[in-house]
């Protein structure tokens, strides 16, 4: 039952927040980050009081169109516990990033802020295929509105791209999905969009091969994975701190969560004998990624193309086929999700002092706001990978599970580790490091409201790298169900 | 023992206090933490020396928790002592400690002072992790946690954008080492199941074979990790540029502890290495090579602190060599020696520079052996011990290895031995110019004024104290670490018997030969300096080998301007990739633009193409 609700007071709250700021342009503000503490400490409560025998926080099953055999199928098992966690948690950060930073409409804003959560709360937890086609398409719309309205100067080119590339790979999704429901109804003679019903069905392995591709293609798109991930830098450049923060944050987590989640379990041969594609664009990701990272002269998109290298990550550790590269995949999911979402976060703090993403107008920021420098220098840190925070345990894993299949592809995975050090440096003395830019002005340091998200950010970095047991120990039941 | 953790646990929590304060507190305050947690680790650790010694039950482990289990996979928060690391912690807290002492004094003047202290303390908790790690991934915790430091460090001022670039340089070469190193642990838990080291090493020895190809490979990728660190042939080129540095930085990391890590390494999984024959020679042959350069090097820098760099570079070489030659014990003590004279001479070199108005160029200097007697004191010890003259502490060691690898086994031992005599007799030359240049003949520019009240002052307590105890080890450290270090491995018998032969001879009389030539070339007017420098062969070498070899050459035009070039080009930074899309988005619109010219507008065009359509129809159904 908790997670319909928790849905329906994102959309509720939404629409309130809308409505709200007739009476005032902070209220919806207000009205969003309260519903975003609120819910993140509803998933605490779900959280510390455990699963049930099932292993599940939470679980609602419901007829929906019973004509097609489609049901309200909600479960919340410990993987998606988690991203629903780092999703209503990221939600605090996005709100507190933007709040200062829109103009116009603040209502709106947060209405599809919130919208966008709503639905990805919705595909973390769906298990009945039309079910989760539905959230995947009602956290598209708005967030296709936060970069086309609050977007920056290139607004229109980006949120269409993004639209474009998300919706022809969500309609190869849709496809595979009604394929893959038709050929079980003939095989079995029951219509159903259950998640296990299909899981179990009896499909031949050429056509479980084509249906696998459907729903790789749409989740790799979503990763995003080299070659489908240039909607990726632009639509982050041009989207509003907000936004950037739920892209890189959560986002991006829906495709990895969906390969984990549908492609490997339900396709599982066919995913196994994929094992080399899927790892190899993952060490192509990674090495592309990082190296178009270095190339970057805009801050943003730099951390942008640094996503895609540590997208590239997960597809290592989840084609690995072992529990090490499972768990380091899901790992790195919510420690990229912290540390990106700080990224984006400096950005844009950066963005709205400077009025410039342009690191060539930036240098020897570190003097003017030693805090901003010091936290920029933090999450950089954790991103290349620096033992003791989330993100190395992550890769780490990923590595040392993908070496036992192939030595060669985590060989060139962990040159990535090189990469990751030349692009993170980079961006820290092109922008807060090197001779102080007279042409600055003078730009106020980070206070209390922008400080204290980014210490959370930090715990929580900390947290995932020195305890990541609290989490392993999790998802571990669950693994045996993902890998076979 | 639950004490252990408070060894670490000392420095972190130094750090973390000046990190969350921010730089708000007051400077003797920082002072007091930042030397002081350093201080009380080093007592402890004399505690726990002196329990280890006192008791048959070490090695000793902590108490441990849990990091991470995955399936098999399982690594823990557990510290591991015994004699090996408990001469590194030894060096790291007892050492470290006399150079945050120092630096109280020499950073007194600098801004970023709590900041100084804070990366500091960062560091000396991240070396403690990794010489008292008892599985591999809590050493490269510790390992990348130093690499981070040193990168904070050298580049600690950071509104020059040079230093920033040593910086960088310097973590980015090491991490291509460390790459190496983390490949190998993939391999190690492949083979093993285990990243303990205790569990490792057991396995070594139970299950590997002398010819086992796998083990090679481990060593070797080990070998790789440990060169970048430590900055040996070929990834040795960022040491010199992290002198960039403040110089206690310079003393304590690039000098003391972080780059001797490597050979810690290769100590600590010695029972790899003495399986295979391939690897224990490219250690010796690694460490050689190094040596060899680095003094060559040294010869010629005019930057005093870059003389120092390529001394510890060379020093570092030796300690390889003798791990390669299988003379274990003998490079730890070196060590540990190399530790106490080589951070006295950096620190000396300090107050020096300091004293010139930070200028590092020796040919600036002279003369400064009356105005800066202290300095000069503490030089002339430090000097006296790297050029092992007999008695020092340097002379105990290097002589332990320079005999050892005369008797090694190996094929090349007289070759081995021919180069290590040979780089001796060069560590006395640049030695000798050294100091001539900086402490003789005619002062070359005007010191700073030194004031009685600035707390940098060589003669203040802060200066002095650390100075007097790092000779007293330089000296001694050689008869009371002697009986510690001798058997660490188990191998001693080197030093038990007196050598009077000839090679004995040789090896004492080396360093006194390079003094007397070195007196001759560089101070005495017997032989003109500028005839020697004049001609071509001359100026071509010492500009060969004042760039290092051209290693910094190959690097540059090889690696990295290709791919800074490849970045910078427009094509790849708009990404090549996106190129395809645009071609859809392209072709898309062409169409839109060939179809809508269709649509005009004009009634007449409409009917016109309606009545052709028609006949097209028409035709079309008459033909068929």
């Amino acid at each position: 039952m908790n997670v319909l609700v928790l849905i329906l007071l994102l959309l509720g709250a939404g629409v309130v927040a809308w409505f709200s700021e007739r009476v005032s342009t902070k209220l919806p503000n207000w009205i969003a980050l309260i519903t975003f503490v609120a819910t993140t400490l509803w998933v605490l409560v779900i959280w510390f009081n455990g699963p049930d025998a099932a292993g599940l926080y939470a679980s609602l099953r419901h007829e929906w169109i019973p004509r097609f055999g489609i049901e309200l199928h909600l479960r919340v098992d410990a993987l998606s516990l988690m991203l629903i966690g780092l999703t209503t948690f990221l939600g605090i950060i996005a709100v507190v990033s933007s709040w200062t930073e829109t103009k116009t409409r603040h209502g709106f804003f947060q209405f599809n802020i919130l919208w966008v959560m709503a639905g990805v709360v919705g595909v973390f937890s769906a298990f009945d295929l039309f079910l989760f086609f539905f959230f995947w398409e009602v956290m598209l719309i708005p967030m296709y509105f936060l970069i086309a309205i609050w977007g920056h100067e290139d607004k229109e080119y980006a949120s269409m791209k993004f639209f474009l590339f998300t919706q022809i790979s969500g309609l190869l999704m849709l496809v595979a999905i009604v394929a893959l429901v038709w050929i079980n109804y003939n095989i079995s003679g029951t219509l159903t969009f259950d998640y296990f019903e299909l899981k179990n069905a009896n499909l031949d392995s050429a056509t479980a091969r084509l249906l696998m591709l459907g729903f790789f293609i749409a989740f790799i798109t979503k990763l995003p994975s080299v070659p489908v991930h240039t909607w990726l830098p632009d639509a982050h450049t041009q989207a509003p701190t907000a936004g950037s923060v739920i892209l890189a944050g959560i986002l991006l987590k829906t495709g990895a969560y969906g390969i984990i989640r549908f492609v490997v379990p339900m396709f599982n041969e066919a995913s196994q004998e994929f094992w080399i594609w899927g790892m190899s664009l993952g060490v192509v990701s990674i090495l592309y990624g990082g190296y178009l990272a270095y190339s970057q002269t805009d801050f943003k998109r730099l951390v942008a193309y640094s996503s895609i290298a540590h997208m590239g990550f997960i597809l290592v550790g989840v084609y690995s086929f072992s529990k090490l590269g499972t768990q380091g995949a899901i790992i790195t999911m919510i420690a990229h999700g912290f540390s990106t979402a700080a990224l984006f976060m400096m950005a844009g703090a950066l963005q709205e002092r400077l009025h410039t993403r342009e690191m060539s107008k930036m240098g020897g920021l570190w003097v003017r706001a030693p805090r901003m420098g010091a936290v920029t220098m933090f999450f950089v840190v954790a991103s290349v990978g620096m033992p003791g925070l989330g993100n190395f345990i992550g890769e780490f894993l990923v590595l040392i599970g993908a070496f036992q299949k192939s030595v060669v592809l985590t060989v060139f995975a962990a040159i990535g580790i090189v990469v990751a050090a030349v692009y993170g440096l980079s961006l820290m003395q092109r922008s807060f490091q090197g001779v102080p830019n007279p042409d600055v002005p003078k730009m106020h340091d980070f206070a209390f409201r922008e400080m204290s998200v980014m210490v959370l950010l930090m715990i929580a970095l900390v947290w995932v790298g020195i305890y990541p047991q609290s989490l392993l120990q999790m998802t571990a039941p669950l693994l045996p169900g993902l890998l076979d | 023992m639950h004490l252990l953790w408070a060894i670490p646990a000392l420095p972190l929590a130094g750090f973390l206090i000046l990190l969350l304060t921010e730089g708000r507190l007051p400077r003797s305050v920082v002072s007091s933490i930042g030397a002081g947690s350093v201080g009380l680790a080093a007592l402890l650790t004399g505690y726990v020396a002196w329990q280890v010694m006192s008791s048959d039950s070490a090695p000793f482990t902590s108490s441990s928790w849990t990091w991470m289990i995955v399936g098999e996979f399982n690594v823990s928060f557990r510290l591991f002592v015994d004699e090996l690391s408990l001469v590194m912690v030894g060096v790291i807290t007892g050492v470290g400690f006399l150079i945050h002492w120092y630096a109280t004094g020499y950073m007194s003047e600098e801004e970023g002072y709590s900041r100084f202290f804070c990366y500091m303390n960062l560091f000396v908790f991240a070396m403690l992790m990794l010489v008292m790690g008892d599985n591999l991934l809590l050493l490269f915790l510790g390992w990348e946690g130093v690499g981070l430091c040193s990168y904070l460090l050298i580049g600690f001022f950071h509104k020059v954008p040079e230093f920033g670039y040593a910086a960088r340089k310097a973590f980015v070469v090491t991490r291509v080492g460390d790459t190496f190193l983390i490949i190998a642990l993939f391999l190690l838990f492949h083979q093993v199941g285990s990243l303990e080291i205790q569990q490792g090493l057991i396995f070594a020895r139970e299950n590997m074979s002398d010819a086992s190809m796998m083990n090679t490979i481990i060593c070797l990728l080990l070998l790789g990790g440990a060169v970048g660190k430590s900055a040996q042939v070929p990834l040795q080129t960022w040491l010199p540029d992290a002198m960039a540095g403040p110089t206690p930085v310079s003393a304590l990391i690039h000098a003391a502890t972080m780059v001797t890590a490597g050979v810690y390494l290769i100590a600590r999984m010695q029972d790899y290495f003495m399986l295979s024959q391939t690897a224990m020679l490219c250690v010796a042959a690694v460490g050689l090579v190094t040596l060899f350069i680095a003094s060559f090097t040294a010869l010629v820098q005019s930057d005093i602190k870059r003389v120092l760099a390529y001394s510890t570079m060379s020093q570092i070489g030796y300690m390889f060599f003798a791990l390669g030659v299988g003379a274990w014990s003998a490079g730890l003590f070196h060590l540990m020696t190399h530790a106490f004279f080589k951070a006295l001479l950096f620190l000396a070199s300090g107050s020096v520079i300091l004293a010139m108005h930070h200028e590092q160029n020796m040919f600036k200097m002279g003369g400064l052996w009356k105005k800066l007697p202290i300095p000069f004191i503490a030089m002339l010890v430090g000097s006296a011990a790297l050029v092992a003259l007999p008695l020092t502490s340097g002379f105990f060691s290097k002589d332990a290895i320079l005999l050892k690898a005369w008797k090694s086994d190996s094929e090349f031992a007289t070759l081995f031995w021919v180069v290590a005599v040979i780089a001796a007799f060069l560590t006395s030359l640049y030695t000798v110019r050294m100091m001539v240049l900086t402490f003789f003949g005619k002062p070359q520019s005007e010191m700073h004024e030194l004031k009685k009240e600035s707390l940098w002052h060589p003669n203040r307590i802060r200066t002095v104290v650390p100075f007097g105890l790092l000779a007293v080890l330089s000296i001694a450290g050689g008869w009371m670490g002697f009986e510690f270090t001798s058997d660490l491995f188990g191998d001693k018998g080197v030093h038990a018997e007196l050598h009077f032969d000839l090679i004995a001879f040789l090896t004492l009389g080396i360093p006194f030969a390079g003094i007397v030539v070195g007196y001759f070339v560089f101070a005495s007017d017997l032989i003109d300096r500028r005839n020697l420098i004049k001609n071509k062969m001359s100026e071509l070498l010492s500009k060969f080998w004042g760039n290092g070899w051209g290693f910094d050459w190959v690097y540059d035009t090889f690696v990295v301007k290709p791919f800074r070039f490849i970045a910078q080009t427009r094509l790849n930074r708009n990404d090549v990739v996106d190129l395809f899309f645009n071609l859809i988005k392209f072709l898309a619109n062409l169409f839109h633009h060939i179809l809508s010219m269709f649509q005009t507008g004009h009634v007449r065009w409409y009917a016109f193409t309606m009545l052709g359509g028609l006949l097209l129809v028409l035709l079309a159904v008459v033909w068929v």
